[in-house]
């Protein structure tokens, strides 16, 4: 479905049910260069067992409107003003990567929007490397190489996808080619530069998920000892021989870690 | 600063930066396939099975819906050919791929997943009989016409293309004349006028060319030629590049209802809403493999993976037999004419050097002076070349395509597709090239005698 958010067309999959106000909602947040498509499965099962699913293209992704947001603040503002565009008070929010540094802002800084927060494949400070900041800035398509190949453990570089039939790594190569000029790089930007996820941390008051590819090259699960550290009331799933594309690569792993937390919920 | 790098530096840092890629011989050998998690298998385990067990009703429900992964009947999905789709995939640059029964029902299944009744296709007259049959035969039947062009005249495919035309389809290498399909230029063509280009790539293998790269959008394979390579079972594979727009936006917009619309036949799912990427496969799967049923059997994907292992080896040499044999036969005063596109005589001789600098296939036709009793002689005096309707083998083959593999075509569709009444065809194989020559050499002494 389509929803005006500060004045640009967004794009909402919903796992093909429509949404209803009286349901409780779950928020999808994509990583960068990416868009709805990669929650496909996981918010179908979610908007089939009494959801609203929302996986949301961010301004300037997939169909989606607008201008790439230039922080990640500013993408929690408008993840707010989301929720705010459907008459949502309230949701549980997942984020991927960009997303979920998204979602950990807006956690702190709007805690009466987030029941809770699943933060996947995460870390605080979230540093991007030189050289894939360089070919983003510069539009090379040496970016989104970088990206496929850092994005995925090596196992899953050969394939043996679950989903039957798809070959992972091109899928999210020719995802990420479909972005608009200068998305990746505000995106990246917006990654490196956010200086607030401790702070941020410390603010949460509500149930925190966090989700690890044990192979992660794109975000080690090591950088995000930090963020550990400072979480309150959280619990921590690391998803064995997973790398950062973890929807793509441990698509029932992922499913089932978001649906016992939320199954855990008050 | 961190990245406030001088032009030139960038430059030479993005330049000397190369990120890890598998390389198409290693891709052969692994892409899709893991160890057997149950057993350790090495080989990709014959997964011989109609259904798969569900651990629960809620997870077989998730399944039924597309909210988990995995598999339900063997119909739809099963994991002998899903490691062949991925494999398949990876070495055309592809997003993912189908297994079928044929190449034929490869064909058919990208058709019918596009195309309905008033739709229309502009294709190369230089096809296989097969889908030859199809396409002007047998859809017409079921609302679906098509135009044959030369695939050497962009003119007439622009020419022919209409509002209602859906598809573009040529041959990588046209059966069995070898025209080379100038891929980029019909390609681009197409996509001026929001249509996908569909190619055959049988003949060439994504060893010899990658159609992708050159800007196809969907590719099929007869596997039951070079892919498995030993000429013992039938199968096809579709494949997807992932890039084609069908239809947010531009040229395509609005001709692609079947993924741009939701589909009441699966929960009103609208295909590119739930695949940016890959909607045509899910649709494809979800629908085509459901509904019209060609799936390939497990066995036989295990089969062409085996063939698939090698491909790149056997390919090499299928090439190297087939120059020495072309430049052979174009040297022998019994033969009129050699139609490879490596000869600098064939008309594509430049396009092949842009687009097959591996080598333009083994699979090419020449033509006999003399009778067509003396073409009967030459066929029936060869003895390590087979006379049957196949190519693609690890052993060599001949047949006559005017009497055979396109004899429902009338005189003057056969001259269009560079067939005269002494063409013959040879599948070069991998036998030693001096024996295949003798062979050829001493069936041509048999033919030339009075």
């Amino acid at each position: 479905m389509y929803v005006t958010v500060e004045g640009d067309p967004v794009y909402v999959y919903t796992g093909t049910r429509a949404f209803e106000r009286a349901r409780p909602t779950i928020l999808f947040v994509h990583g960068a260069s990416n868009d709805h498509s990669v929650w496909a499965l996981q918010a179908r099962y979610f908007a089939h067992h009494g959801n609203n699913a929302l996986a949301v293209d961010l301004p300037a992704h997939g169909r989606s409107g607008g201008d790439a947001r230039p922080s990640i603040a500013s993408i929690a503002d408008w993840m707010s003003a989301l929720l705010d565009a459907l008459g949502v008070d309230r949701a549980v929010v997942v984020g991927h990567s960009m997303g979920a540094l998204a979602a950990l802002d807006m956690t702190a800084r709007y805690p009466a929007r987030v029941r809770a927060v699943a933060l996947l494949g995460p870390a605080a400070p979230m540093s991007v490397s030189d050289v894939l900041l360089d070919a983003a800035r510069a539009g090379e398509h040496l970016a989104f190489e970088l990206m496929t190949a850092w994005t995925f453990s090596a196992v899953s570089h050969l394939g043996g996808n679950r989903q039957p039939g798809f070959w992972m790594t091109t899928n999210a190569l020719r995802l990420m080619e479909r972005s608009r000029p200068g998305v990746l790089h505000a995106d990246l930007d917006a990654c490196h530069r956010y200086a607030g996820g401790l702070t941020a941390a410390a603010a949460v008051g509500c149930p925190v998920l966090l989700v690890f590819g044990q192979r992660d090259l794109m975000v080690p699960p090591k950088d995000a000892g930090p963020l550990l550290d400072t979480l309150p009331n959280k619990r921590v799933v690391t998803i064995p021989e997973c790398g950062h594309s973890m929807m793509a690569e441990a698509p029932d792993a992922v499913l089932d870690a978001l649906r016992e937390f939320t199954g855990s919920l008050p | 600063m961190r990245y406030h790098t001088s032009a030139p530096v960038l430059r030479r840092r993005l330049a000397m930066t190369k990120p890890k890629t598998t390389h198409f011989d290693t891709l052969s050998l692994h892409a899709g396939a893991r160890p057997d998690p149950a057993t350790g298998a090495r080989a990709t385990p014959i997964y011989q099975s109609a259904s798969f067990v569900f651990p629960d009703t809620d997870h077989a429900a998730s399944l039924f819906n597309m909210e988990r992964a995995g598999y339900v009947y063997s119909r739809i999905a099963n994991p002998t050919c899903a490691v062949l789709e991925e494999r398949i995939a990876a070495l055309e640059g592809g997003v993912g791929a189908i297994a079928v029964a044929s190449g034929q029902a490869a064909l058919h299944l990208a058709i019918v997943t596009l195309l309905g009744a008033g739709s229309h296709i502009v294709a190369s007259r230089a096809l296989y009989g097969g889908s030859h049959n199809l396409l002007d035969y047998t859809l017409p039947r079921f609302g679906i016409a098509t135009t044959f062009v030369d695939p050497r005249d962009i003119d007439a495919w622009r020419a022919a293309i209409r509002p209602e035309t859906r598809l573009v389809f040529g041959e990588t290498l046209g059966n069995p004349g070898l025209d080379v399909l100038d891929v980029p230029q019909v390609a681009a063509l197409a996509h001026d006028h929001g249509l996908p280009l569909l190619v055959d790539s049988t003949f060439t293998t994504p060893y010899l060319m990658r159609p992708f790269e050159h800007g196809a959008d969907l590719i099929y394979h007869s596997a039951t030629k070079f892919l498995s390579g030993h000429g013992v079972v039938i199968g096809g594979l579709l494949v997807d590049s992932g890039q084609f727009d069908w239809g947010g936006t531009g040229a395509s917009a609005g001709k692609f209802p079947t993924l741009t619309e939701p589909y009441a036949g699966f929960h009103n799912m609208v295909f590119a809403e739930e695949s940016t990427t890959a909607a045509f496969l899910l649709r494809a799967r979800r629908e085509g493999i459901r509904d019209f049923g060609a799936c390939m059997a497990p066995m036989t994907a295990f089969q062409i993976l085996q063939g698939i292992e090698t491909l790149p080896l056997r390919m090499q040499r299928h090439v190297d037999n087939t120059r020495l044999i072309v430049a052979f036969l174009n040297a022998h005063p019994l033969v009129e004419s050699v139609a490879y596109p490596e000869l600098p005589g064939h008309p594509d001789h430049a396009l092949a050097q842009r687009l097959l600098p591996r080598g333009c296939g083994a699979v090419f036709s020449f033509a006999i002076r003399g009778t067509r009793e003396q073409g009967r002689k030459f066929i029936e005096s060869l003895r390590l070349f087979s006379h049957l309707a196949n190519v693609g083998d690890a052993k060599s083959l001949v047949i006559h395509p005017a009497s055979t593999t396109h004899f429902r075509m009338a005189a003057g569709e056969l001259r269009a597709s560079g067939i005269t009444e002494g063409t013959i065809r040879l599948s070069v194989g991998l036998e030693h090239p001096d024996d295949l020559i003798e062979d050829l050499s001493r069936a041509l002494h048999a033919a030339g005698k009075p």
